[in-house]
């Protein structure tokens, strides 16, 4: 128990360490990298201590006396706020989070709480957050070696960790904001962590700039949250529990529709930003500028689920606010559906292998927020769950192959390919990765993509069902070719082109290549080759401390889906809130949607196979078809949202508004000032000639020559003797006393 | 209670500040009169605070002490690039104020 009460300790390990590392990290041995472990695995500890103790939390309501529990509940809140629901013949029993708070601030009757809110969702994110940020170290020990930011890379994941605990073990929504922004500090530190290059500083400015504008509305959504808790509760706050809790009982508590509504559509708007949904989602795949370990930690497991997780934290909110349990379409799904399929097509014209896995993450979170629209909670958070494990898995693979393998380029067509031969390992375990993602079972994916599918259709969602079952297909389509061209075929690495003798260009490719992707400052370019020496015999196996990581993800990518298979369901029983929150529905696991699924992926992984390996199909299309021909180019140029962001809206704003501005400014502004002017001129004229010249000069002419006569006399006194003024202020200020004495 | 005692301290201390400062042809000993002007404050404060039970008027005294210190820093800065632009630490020389 004392694990979770104790909670706080968590994400203040990290901060601490990332305070030691930025002191001390360059004297340490080993840079700093020793300390950041030791921090990340302390919280990992504790982390798993703390989901041990809720895992017992909720066993032990479980098996206790039903009414007794029950009892306690309403007498400490006063009314029924959990669910007890009747499922499969026995009562969903309430299970209180674990709060501690302390005040903060209190500004005119207005506390403000920090504070951390230990239940279920909680406990699983923390685990998530520890473990992955914990091999991500360990990676990076290696991913990172000789990197003249080597120190600051560590210091900086630190404090990307303690950010996201800190978001994740809020109690109030005001905190959770904190850490939102600090993460999408660390964000923008760590994608231009090589900011040497333009690129990437433009990548990171471009991600921070993208979420910012999620993040108005987010903010707006925060305020309005502590008027949902004083419309529910009579006095205002920010505290989650009571959020849930005044939002899940609106009805009975006169909390207006219009207020969650438009709380709901605020925090949305921040989900976009920070989960990458569309029309927002720009940022995700530039960020792929930064360090591989930073990707896989920060763009696809963690950060950027920050947003679905909010979703999560305060669903009651979006449950009443877009009224998801009358099925239809609500902004939620809608926003999801969309994204799912839109970032699964720009998958296929990507050649950089992470900007695929990339679009593959936009896509999957499009997934969560879908599974969170149709009132699929437990879906989207397991599906937030396994994604974690095997989108890291691919994400580090994908750093072990540039490291080891292609010379530290990501460009699958140009320098990878047949690499399945020299890097066993990591091509199994993206093999396992790519399973996951695709949905065969009994992996990962499957089991979470599938809850997702038929929750959806059982809540009345069907087109959204419909969609989920494209983006499927679509993934294992995509996710095929990506392994066609990495790890099958022939080896077109550069080494291969030095023995052609091709050298010249291939100089040039190769330090556009260094330049263009990885991006290293030239000092960290010299002691890379220097301890690439040995590897440049060509693509090899990378060591342990890459492999280690890689197959302890796949593990998990394996099994891990599992949990909530049909007859076990421990994730939804442990994970679920069971307080302050709206009874959902939970769909069967149904034989015939699960078939229909793995059918969906295994015709797009068929699809694929035979296009690439097979050579069947219209090979070549957009280059005879001008329609296949435009779709492309449509697709590559990603949808022209980045033109349009760019060129439209902001040129928009630079250009005609700007003009406009201008325009207005010459010809009405300026006239109105000129008609003005010519009459004042006029006005002018008449009064200098007769009034100032006359009257006004004379009296002013006259007050100047006295001024100057008495200013000559007072300008002795100005001696620029400090000591003397000192004893003027002196002496006024006895004269002062004395009058008052006087007076008194 | 006796109250005028401190005070009386406390004016003749503060008379000996401002003499220090109005006389004192160097910059630093200028500043260490002020510092003593301070003192003279901080035991008003303390004085009257004691006299009315009022914890307040100690808890002033810090704030005062504090700022002093900054103070001190500032003013010796100031000092130090006087000394550095003039070459000199005399008040007397410096007289770019001179009307």
């Amino acid at each position: 128990m004392g694990f979770m009460e104790n909670a706080w300790l968590v994400p203040l390990i990290p901060a601490v360490s990332f305070v030691l590392i930025l002191l001390f990290g360059k004297r340490m041995p080993k840079q700093g990298s020793e300390l950041g472990i030791l921090a990340v695995g302390s919280s990992f500890v504790l982390s798993v201590g703390a989901a041990i103790g809720w895992i017992n939390r909720v066993n032990d309501a479980e098996s206790a006396e039903g009414e007794h529990a029950l009892g306690m509940v309403f007498r400490a809140m006063g009314r029924s706020v959990g669910r007890f629901s009747q499922e499969e013949g026995h009562a969903v029993l309430p299970v209180e989070p674990i709060t501690r708070s302390i005040t903060w601030l209190q500004s005119g009757g207005i506390k403000l709480s920090a504070g951390i809110q230990i239940d279920g969702l909680a406990v699983m994110m923390m685990f998530v957050v520890t473990l992955i940020s914990l091999l991500v170290h360990i990676y990076s020990t290696e991913y990172m070696r000789g990197d003249r930011r080597y120190t600051h890379f560590f210091a900086t994941l630190s404090l990307f960790t303690a950010s996201m605990l800190l978001l994740v073990v809020s109690d109030n929504t005001l905190q959770l904001l904190v850490g939102w922004e600090l993460v999408g500090l660390c964000s923008f530190i760590l994608i231009g962590h090589w900011w040497e290059d333009k690129p990437n500083s433009d990548a990171a400015v471009k991600a921070f700039l993208t979420t910012r504008t999620g993040d108005i509305g987010l903010l707006c959504g925060v305020i309005m949250t502590f008027f949902v808790v004083q419309a529910g509760t009579g006095e205002g706050s920010f505290n989650i529990v009571a959020l849930n809790d005044s939002a899940a009982n609106a009805g009975e508590l006169g909390v207006s529709h219009t207020l969650l509504l438009w709380t709901a559509v605020g925090l949305l708007a921040g989900i976009i930003g920070k989960s990458g949904q569309f029309p927002l989602h720009t940022w995700l795949p530039d960020a792929m500028a930064g360090p591989t370990p930073v990707s896989a930690l920060i763009h696809a497991a963690t950060m950027v689920v920050a947003g679905v997780y909010l979703g999560a934290r305060v669903f009651p909110v979006f449950y009443e606010g877009f009224s998801i349990a009358d099925g239809g379409v609500n902004p939620m799904a809608l926003v999801g559906g969309i994204t799912v399929i839109i970032g699964a097509l720009l998958a296929f014209v990507q050649d950089d292998i992470k900007k695929v896995l990339a679009y593959s993450t936009v896509s999957q979170l499009g997934y969560m927020v879908l599974a969170l629209g149709v009132g699929a909670w437990v879906a989207a958070i397991f599906h937030l769950f396994t994604h974690a494990f095997f989108k890291a898995n691919l994400f580090l693979g994908a750093g072990s192959v540039s490291h080891s393998g292609s010379h530290h380029s990501f460009d699958m067509k140009k320098d990878m390919g047949g690499l399945r031969k020299y890097m066993p390992q990591t091509f199994w375990t993206f093999m396992i990765g790519t399973a996951a993602l695709a949905g065969i079972p009994p992996l990962a994916g499957f089991w979470s993509k599938d809850e997702i599918l038929v929750n959806a259709g059982e809540n009345d969602f069907q087109v959204f069902l419909i969609v989920g079952m494209v983006g499927a297909l679509l993934t294992a389509a995509y996710m095929t070719r990506c392994i066609y061209y990495t790890f099958f075929g022939e080896y077109r690495g550069g080494d291969h082109a030095h023995a052609d003798g091709a050298g010249d260009e291939l100089v040039e490719h190769h330090l556009a290549e260094v330049q263009d992707e990885h991006a290293h400052a030239p000092v960290a370019v010299a002691t890379h080759d220097a301890h690439d020496d040995h590897a440049h015999a060509g693509p090899h196996e990378s060591n342990w401390l890459i492999t280690g990581p890689l197959w302890v993800l796949s593990a998990f990518s394996l099994g891990i889906g599992l949990l909530n298979a049909p007859g076990i369901e421990k994730f939804t029983e442990w994970f679920e809130p069971r307080f302050a929150f709206p009874d959902l529905p939970h769909a069967e696991f149904s034989v015939a949607w699960a078939s229909a699924a793995v059918v969906t992926g295994l015709i797009g992984i068929g699809l694929s196979y035979a296009y690439y390996w097979r050579g069947l199909g219209p090979q070549r299309l957009s280059e005879r078809n001008s329609l296949a021909r435009a779709g492309k180019t449509f697709l590559v140029n990603k949808y022209y949202l980045d033109y349009l962001y760019e060129n439209v809206i902001v040129a928009f704003i630079k250009g005609p508004l700007a003009n406009a501005a201008y325009w207005f400014n010459q010809h009405v502004i300026d006239n109105v000032l000129n008609y003005t002017g010519r009459g004042a001129m006029t006005a002018g004229h008449v009064v200098y000639d007769y009034i100032d010249q006359k009257g006004v000069d004379g009296v002013v002419n006259g007050i100047g020559i006295s001024t100057d006569e008495a200013g000559s006399a007072v300008r002795e006194i100005q001696t620029g003797r400090l000591q003397f003024y000192a004893f003027m202020l002196v002496l006024a200020l006895g004269v002062f006393a004395l009058a008052l004495w006087i007076a008194a | 209670m006796l109250l005028n005692q401190f005070l009386i301290l406390s004016a003749v201390l503060f008379g000996c500040g401002i003499y220090g400062v109005l006389t004192r042809k160097h910059t630093v000993l200028v500043l260490m009169s002020v510092e003593l002007m301070l003192a003279a404050v901080n035991i008003n404060l303390v004085a009257f605070g004691a006299y009315n039970g009022n914890v307040a008027g100690q808890v002033f005294a810090l704030f005062v002490l504090t700022i002093a210190a900054a103070e001190v820093g500032v003013g010796l800065a100031i000092v130090l690039l006087i000394y550095r632009n003039l070459r000199s630490a005399d008040l007397d020389d410096v007289d770019v104020m001179k009307g």
